[in-house]
């Protein structure tokens, strides 16, 4: 997580945080000397829990369950391929299988390239936070947990990336290392006279 | 601007009704002729007007629409080309879903802040109304805004087609850094997860100052309650920040300690480029600027004078400037621009030209208050590549040929 560090700390230094909003003035309602108004109401453990869903890169969130890719291929066939194509390559949705190309990574350059999971995507537990957030489209947080591992060991397993018999679950997924992981560089923009 | 229908409600309306002279709409489609345009008096100070009305419409005779395309997932475009101004109706604002418009009950909406927090806490609509609110104009615009001006470039294309993902509102809320405050953020959070209630749960990771700083959990929009396409009942509102990182329907905010790497921000929304990396997390939008008069489908009747007007706006803060050039970027001079001029919000932009009647190509340029000139097209491929996506700012052209017609232009 040290590239991510380095973001957050990018940030910081480029924000200037003050803990307080831009503008604010001493005594307004908005400045740190405002008191900490008591609306609202605490949040309870059930509230939490249902709606906490996101997956971390580390593999924090990540429920029990498993798939392996045999398992996944089943799942797909029922209720992914008829947007993403019996292969994942087909569509109509946008193609989620695919290496090419294996050198470099000049999507900038080449706009016909076909961005997927493959070579494309940084990180494997995106492939279960998104899936399950919303697919399939028709009937999206309708998955299990099993389900979801199936069908993120199918991808895997297609893009080259994992055997079709590793089992994908909470401890395995976050260890997966996928080809475009280091190709992401943080927003050097900063305004002024370059052009980036 | 000449068909317009009568619709199921103001018949309905007319019905219940039944005396008086009904609304406007409504005498106007009881004396449409036969060709379907909408008719008037011959003089309309010889006929009783139409009365007061709980809900205005526009004229009959004006009929800005948005563009869709995409179907659920996809975009609705702002007619620039129709605007007067800085504001954008608010039923015109652009649209952008990933999984459509979600309907949200406001009686049973909540907000959920947890994580890295002292406090985990609901809030309720009622709660987040009651907050000391602010209020503020700034532009709202979809990342990939400009796309079709940037490769596989057609000259019958219009402003709305071409910039249509921008739009200004003067948003209403609470500043989130209330509701951090509320909360009790703990030391050592960097990022904040926010997500929405769509069918896509749609998530972005964002750094913590940006929500000390000056995001807000908007729940107004020009006046009145967000419009359901802009986030009903509450949205995350980042001034100068890509759309998409503006969540709506927002539900709930995860402080945390990392970026989450959601598929918004890894497979989507990262900028390829032209050096063999990917940018990420490149929430800032660059200055920009378009020409929205005159501009394709237009055609000038003849030559002689024409005012210029479009409009600029710069995610980094105010527009300091902006130049016209008439003759395809030899020469550059200033627009009058339209105060207020404020920052991280659209600019109206002014430049009265005495048209020779020749082929012309006139082009904008925005300079922001950090000393930023929007760059040409051969710029920024040059830096970006040709391939990528996302944050396309280059200058745009339109061709005024010899008969008046306007055409998107292909150099700049």
């Amino acid at each position: 997580m040290r590239r991510l560090v380095l973001v957050a700390t990018i940030f910081n230094a480029a924000c200037g945080h003050s803990g307080e909003p831009r503008g604010a003035a001493p005594g307004s309602a908005h400045g740190v000397d405002a008191p900490v108004l008591p609306f609202g109401r605490p949040a309870t453990a059930d509230e939490i829990k249902a709606w906490d869903i996101a997956i971390a890169p580390d593999g924090t969130g990540l429920p029990p369950g498993s798939g392996t890719a045999a398992q996944g291929a089943v799942l797909y066939r029922q209720k992914c391929a008829m947007c993403h194509g019996p292969t994942g390559t087909e569509g109509p949705a946008e193609p989620l299988v695919g290496r090419e190309p294996r050198q470099g990574f000049p999507f900038g350059k080449d706009p016909s390239l076909v961005r997927t999971v493959g070579n494309y995507w940084p990180y494997a537990t995106t492939l279960y936070d998104y899936i399950h957030r919303a697919m399939p489209l028709n009937a999206p947080g309708s998955l299990s947990p099993d389900d979801v591992y199936r069908a993120v060991a199918f991808l895997l397993w297609r893009n080259e990336i994992i055997t079709d018999t590793a089992v994908v679950n909470a401890q395995t997924l976050p260890r997966v290392v996928m080809p475009a992981r280091d190709r992401f560089v943080v927003d050097n923009r900063r305004g002024g006279a370059e052009v980036r | 601007m000449t068909d317009v229908p009568i619709s199921r409600r103001s018949l309905l309306a007319g019905a219940a009704g039944a005396l008086g002279a009904g609304t406007l709409q409504q005498q106007l489609a009881r004396l449409r002729n036969q060709s379907g345009t909408p008719a008037v008096p011959a003089d309309p100070t010889k006929v009783p007007g139409a009365p007061t009305s709980v809900l205005g419409e526009r004229s009959p005779f004006e009929r800005p629409r948005r563009l869709p395309l995409g179907g659920n997932q996809g975009v609705s475009l702002t007619p620039l080309q129709d605007l007067y101004g800085i504001v954008t109706p608010a039923d015109l604002h652009f649209e952008r879903h990933h999984a459509g418009v979600p309907a949200i009950d406001p009686q049973r909406y909540k907000l959920l802040i947890h994580g890295m927090v002292e406090r985990p806490m609901v809030f309720d609509l009622a709660a987040l109304r009651r907050f000391p609110a602010v209020s503020a104009l700034h532009f709202l615009e979809c990342s990939g805004n400009g796309g079709a001006s940037y490769r596989n470039i057609r000259p019958d294309l219009s402003p709305q087609q071409i910039d249509g993902l921008t739009s200004t509102s003067e948003w209403t809320g609470v500043p989130l850094a209330t509701l951090f405050r509320a909360v009790g953020v703990k030391p050592g959070a960097t990022w904040f997860l926010a997500e929405g209630e769509d069918a896509a749960v749609m998530a972005r990771s964002i750094p913590i100052e940006k929500g000390w700083d000056d995001a807000l959990i908007a729940y107004g929009q020009n006046g009145e309650p967000l419009r359901p396409e802009q986030g009903y009942p509450a949205r995350l509102l980042l001034p100068g920040w890509e759309g998409n990182s503006n969540v709506k329907w927002l539900r709930r905010i995860e402080v945390a300690d990392h970026p989450f790497m959601t598929r918004e921000e890894t497979s989507k929304y990262t900028d390829p480029l032209a050096d063999g990396t990917a940018r990420q997390f490149s929430f800032v939008m660059d200055a920009k600027s378009i020409i929205t008069f005159p501009a394709y489908p237009v055609t000038l009747p003849g030559a002689g004078w024409w005012e210029i007007s479009g409009i600029a706006w710069s995610g980094r803060g105010m527009i300091r400037r902006v130049e016209i050039s008439t003759d395809g970027g030899r020469e550059w001079a200033p627009a009058a621009l339209q105060l207020p001029v404020l920052s991280r919000c659209h600019t109206r932009f002014r430049y009265l030209w005495n048209w020779d009647g020749k082929e012309s190509l006139i082009m904008s340029r925005a300079v922001d208050e950090t000393g930023y000139v929007q760059p040409t097209l051969s710029e920024l491929r040059a830096v970006r590549g040709l391939g990528t996506f996302y944050h396309f700012n280059h200058i745009r052209s339109w061709r005024v040929r010899r008969d008046g017609s306007v055409v998107f232009g292909l150099e700049g």
